[in-house]
């Protein structure tokens, strides 16, 4: 009985601790910038990085939460913890990371630790509250993994604004991204050197309300 | 060797749970064959595949590339074009479309279109 009102009790505690602060997810395949997004936003609003990026895929291997961002645009404040998640894959090769000048032991764990992250971002799913889907513009938009991100959000009926990343990239292409998913408003922007960013504070604004 | 595909026709896996469903589809995926499957998976089953495959991986089984086409699933805005594929869906399951999964050492990758699909096949574990 007491187990049972602890456990009414921490779920009442958990919805007005939730609701305090939304939590707003980044989402994508490996590689696309979502880490490169993250750190843009903690910059910004915070002045510190929030994970460290790298060529090579699956440097973000377990979640990252950083709590109480906010941020301001036209006036109005906005805050969150942000959560920024393994890119989700279908196959995971640590030969690849070896091709990338790994070393074989180093490469497997990698690999190891990447099919956790992988697991772990699919279950956070259902603690957003919006998502944040970085897709690489320079990459055919129509692959089974973001199809099946974007699905599996809209099946929970979160919130998503998709962000085309490395619209400074020549093969960038927004259209093919807006074509494949008509119903979601899309951005291009470029985390790493802030192109169209503070359309994109804008966006997130409506995003959120 | 050559590749073998194999068809999964839909009365094979409309009766099984998900979990089993993916079963079923790893568990051929895993013998270097390609499952060709009559209709398309949810995306709760798309992401607990996702899952299931990760939870697999090892030195010899690297994952697994997925693709799916469903004459129906067109984005579209329109109101009406989800509320017809909600009711065929809920009449007959996901049984319009088609779903390619194949195992990662053989398929390079999959590359959709909207209306066209390419697989790569790499020569590493053939």
């Amino acid at each position: 009985m007491i187990k049972k009102f602890k456990n009414f009790l921490s779920g009442i505690l958990l919805i007005f601790k939730n609701k305090k602060h939304i939590r707003l997810g980044i989402y994508g395949p490996p590689n696309a910038g979502k880490t490169s997004l993250a750190n843009r936003i903690c910059k910004d609003w915070i002045g510190e990085e929030m994970g460290k990026v790298s060529p090579i895929p699956h440097e973000t291997r377990e979640i990252q939460q950083k709590e109480k961002v906010t941020v301001q645009s036209n006036g109005k404040k906005l805050s969150f913890n942000l959560i920024d998640t393994p890119g989700i894959a279908t196959r995971i090769d640590y030969e690849e990371f070896i091709k990338k000048g790994m070393e074989k032991r180093e490469a497997q764990t990698r690999a190891k630790e990447a099919t956790k992250g992988v697991i772990e971002a699919i279950k956070w799913l259902d603690n957003m509250d919006a998502v944040l889907v970085v897709l690489d513009s320079t990459k055919n938009p129509y692959d089974q993994v973001n199809i099946t991100i974007i699905g599996n959000l809209a099946a929970r009926n979160i919130p998503v604004l998709i962000l085309g990343n490395k619209v400074d990239l020549k093969k960038a292409n927004l259209k093919k991204i807006e074509a494949a998913f008509p119903q979601y408003k899309v951005v291009g922007i470029s985390a790493e050197y802030g192109n169209n960013i503070d359309q994109f504070y804008k966006e997130l604004f409506r995003l959120v309300k | 060797m050559p590749l073998t595909m194999q068809y999964v026709p839909f009365e094979e896996v409309s009766g099984l749970d998900s979990e089993r469903k993916i079963q079923k589809l790893i568990k051929i995926v895993k013998q270097n064959k390609l499952v060709l499957m009559e209709g398309t998976l949810t995306p709760q089953e798309e992401a607990d595949l996702i899952e299931e495959t990760m939870e697999t991986i090892d030195s010899k089984f690297k994952g697994v590339e997925i693709t799916s086409f469903n004459p129906l699933e067109k984005n579209s805005r329109q109101i009406q074009d989800k509320l017809k594929q909600l009711f065929i869906e809920t009449l007959f399951g996901r049984r319009r479309g088609l779903t390619i999964i194949g195992p990662a050492n053989i398929v390079r990758e999959i590359r959709k279109d909207p209306n066209r699909i390419q697989l790569f096949l790499s020569n590493r574990g053939r």
